[in-house]
């Protein structure tokens, strides 16, 4: 029995219309989950279910035990984020939800960077990694393996200048966030 | 202890009487323990029909329902089951089985991942990982399937976990509580002031209740809700008996195949009391249309569904029961002027008796499908508990019965699943043994679940099975009639089954009633019989379900 009661063809374009491109501002979402196998399957699946892309994650333990941090970032207009954290509320594993505003947390990311590298413009690579308070953590004769830390534009911005001399890979974290001040998030 | 045994004493502990289930190389344990439990098991044909029968027990007693079933096939033909009771929030438990633990992930015999499969489907599901654990976890399943928004849990159990020697130690039922759980139930004061006090300024309201209420065992505080003044009720298809059916402030049912009465009073209300109800797509028809000059309150146990089709302008988190009395008494306080409501009322009865649901009758002895549904009501006195399988049939006897009570019906109203009628009938039978039990079926629908019959026979359940047969799956017929040209495509049926015939050979009563000036009489035998009954009702072939919102219209759009 689907919908609107009508036999007419659907063009392609109406459909896209339809559908709703997201374009709102970028969501931190800092979650209190139980330390339990599965949770965060059921987590990704809520977000997948609702069409959102999920642009990093990443999780790890917390001070007490039983309890992990699984902060991820997603690209969402207000009204379906709302939907989204009101659905991962009902799940039973999550303890807690904020959705953290740029301007009340402190966020950074751990990105590594392997770059080509001879003895030619090392010297240039390590100059740029200074002034990104960057540290060169492995060396060899035709590579540099630079760590930096800080917000994704930091590290975006480190990728566009390191790019031209060979940008071997690069491996990120995904941001983890905590809100400023003296509350927990 | 075993652990299997110590899930006995758990589900007793549960104040579990009645399960439904097959048993299978996974859990073999569990039906071990069950042997001398003292538990009755109705042992079913088709886990599907375990499931939907748990469903039909839960909503005919507001127990939980309790399905069994053994891992990969056993577990997969459950899901069907665990998505209704998902999408109507029905509390039920389901145990699996699942493959020794050694086996799981390497494709093992039987072996289905069936917590990622139902991921989507259930409440909460857990994969026992530790046998310890096992007594906790089940009493942390019921927990979680009865309280707050009623759902299925699933609670998979691998083999060799369930044969443990565990230490069992009976746990305190008030102590479970899980931190990441923690329902909202007694309704902010100062939202519910505030819409006694929208109440009071409205002109033209409309309360429109759904299947919380019922969930909520807040029939009667709807009840003195509502009359508290004169206020204007509609019903979803899950809310039905929530009011009587026959009472003066019940407008009808709402939504595609509502009346038009209580789709027109949506569309001019100026304040809209929702209660346990959701906007579903079949209630608001095109929802950009949709009551476009109300103020919402949205009274539901489930803060997703306020504000996620309509934005409420006075959201109320909490439970029904909790939290109607309390605006009652706000809005009685407020002496607000009941004679405000009279011109409303007056368009309201306008409407009314404009459009009365109604039928044409056949000059001959061809019966009516409404009619069928009436004379139901008449032999029935409108006191069975009825069941329904999902199309035309259903959306009728929504209509033409008037259910006086809660939990009174029994359908699939989310997931509209064809096949829910007879398995809900035989659940609904072993909760509720002192009543009349019908199911009102497809002829489309029952024979996805016929099996059943055996199960009905076997485990001595007399529920009666009242055929609609037009033979067509009707509802798809009638969409193809008025949206697709008539071209009628996989939607007849054939001369396949003879259901006396098929009803016989189960063990069965069959019977065929193809005059309506003979089959209240019919009606009559197949409820006095001693047994279960098939009563094979010919009813006219092409006839429309009306009134009806096409999907996607505004209701102003109604036909028919």
């Amino acid at each position: 029995m689907g919908e609107p009661a009508t036999s007419e063809i659907l063009d392609l374009d109406r459909l896209e219309a339809t559908g709703g491109l997201r374009t709102g501002r970028r969501h931190t979402l800092s979650l209190l989950v139980e330390n339990k196998p599965g949770v965060l399957a059921r987590i990704a699946g809520l977000f997948a279910r609702r069409g959102f892309n999920i642009d990093s994650l990443a999780v790890g333990p917390t001070q007490d035990q039983t309890l992990s941090r699984i902060t991820l970032t997603v690209d969402g207009a207000q009204h379906p984020i709302d939907q989204v954290t009101k659905q991962l509320h009902k799940l039973v594993n999550v303890i807690k939800i904020r959705d953290l505003a740029p301007d009340e947390s402190v966020r950074r990311e751990l990105a590594l960077f392997k770059i080509a590298a001879d003895a030619e413009s090392r010297d240039q690579v390590v100059q740029l990694a200074e002034i990104f308070r960057g540290r060169v953590v492995d060396i060899s004769r035709r590579s540099l393996v630079v760590e930096l830390t800080g917000t994704d534009d930091k590290i975006e911005a480190f990728e566009e200048l390191v790019k031209p001399f060979g940008l071997i890979e690069m491996v990120r974290t995904g941001e983890i966030a905590v809100a400023r001040g003296r509350s927990a998030t | 202890m075993r652990a299997v045994d110590a899930i006995i004493e758990c589900l007793k502990a549960e104040g579990v009487e009645h399960l439904f289930g097959i048993p299978g190389g996974a859990n073999l344990p569990t039906y071990d323990a069950l042997y001398d439990a003292g538990i009755r098991h109705i042992q079913c044909r088709h886990e599907q029909g375990a499931g939907h029968a748990a469903e039909g027990y839960a909503k005919a007693s507001g127990k939980v329902g309790v399905a069994l079933a053994t891992s990969g096939p056993g577990a997969t033909n459950l899901v069907t089951a665990i998505a209704d009771a998902h999408m109507d929030s029905v509390p039920c438990v389901f145990i699996t089985g699942q493959v020794r633990t050694e086996l799981i992930g390497t494709d093992g015999f039987q072996e289905a991942d069936v917590t990622g499969i139902t991921m989507p489907i259930v409440k909460h599901s857990f994969l026992i990982q530790d046998p310890r654990e096992i007594p906790r976890t089940i009493h942390e399943a019921f927990h979680i399937a009865r309280t707050g928004r009623p759902g299925p849990v699933l609670v998979d159990i691998p083999q060799d976990l369930s044969r443990a020697d565990i230490p069992y130690e009976p746990i305190d039922l008030d102590k479970i509580s899980l931190p990441g759980y923690q329902p909202t139930t007694e309704g902010n004061a100062k939202q519910i002031r505030l819409a006694a006090k929208a109440l009071a300024h409205a002109r033209r309201p409309v309360i429109y209740g759904g299947g919380g209420i019922i969930n909520a065992n807040a029939a009667e505080e709807f009840r003195q809700f509502c009359t508290s003044d004169k206020f204007p009720v509609t019903l979803t298809l899950m809310g039905l008996g929530a009011l009587p059916g026959d009472h003066p402030q019940f407008l009808g049912m709402l939504g595609m195949h509502g009346t038009r009465t209580a789709n027109y009073a949506m569309d001019e209300a100026d304040l809209i009391v929702a209660v346990g109800a959701r906007f579903d797509d079949r209630v608001t028809g095109k929802l950009s249309e949709f009551a476009p000059r109300a103020k919402f309150v949205h009274i539901d146990i489930d803060p997703a569904e306020i504000s996620k089709n309509v934005p409420a302008h006075i959201p109320i988190v909490g439970d029904a029961k909790k939290v109607l009395p309390k605006l009652t008494a706000e809005y009685r306080a407020l002496g607000a002027d009941p004679k405000r409501l009279d011109a409303w009322w007056e368009r309201i009865r306008g409407w009314q008796k404009k459009y009365p649901l109604r039928y044409d009758e056949t000059p001959d002895g061809e019966i009516k499908p409404q009619r069928m549904i009436e004379t139901l009501y008449e032999v029935t006195g409108g006191d069975a508990i009825i069941t329904s399988d999902v199309g035309q049939h259903q959306m009728w006897t929504a209509q033409y019965y008037k259910f006086k009570r809660p939990r009174q019906w029994i359908n699939s109203g989310g997931l509209g699943t064809m096949g829910f009628g007879l398995p809900s009938a035989m659940g609904a039978k072993v909760a509720r043994p002192d009543e009349t039990v019908i199911c009102v079926a497809g002829d489309g629908s029952l024979i996805m679940t016929v099996q059943e019959l055996a199960t009905c026979v076997t485990e001595n359940i007399p529920v009666k099975v009242f055929i609609m047969n037009n033979g067509y799956l009707g509802m798809v017929r009638q969409w193809q009639e008025l949206f697709w040209n008539r071209r009628y495509c996989a939607v007849e049926m054939g001369p396949s089954p003879d259901w006396v015939k098929l009803a016989e050979a189960f063990g069965c009563k069959g019977m065929r009633c193809t005059d309506k000036n003979e089959l209240a009489d019919a009606m009559r035998e197949a409820i006095a019989h001693d047994g279960p009954v098939v009563l094979d009702i010919h009813v006219t072939r092409e006839e429309n379900c009306f009134p009806m919102i096409p999907a996607g219209a505004p209701v102003r759009e109604m036909v028919g």
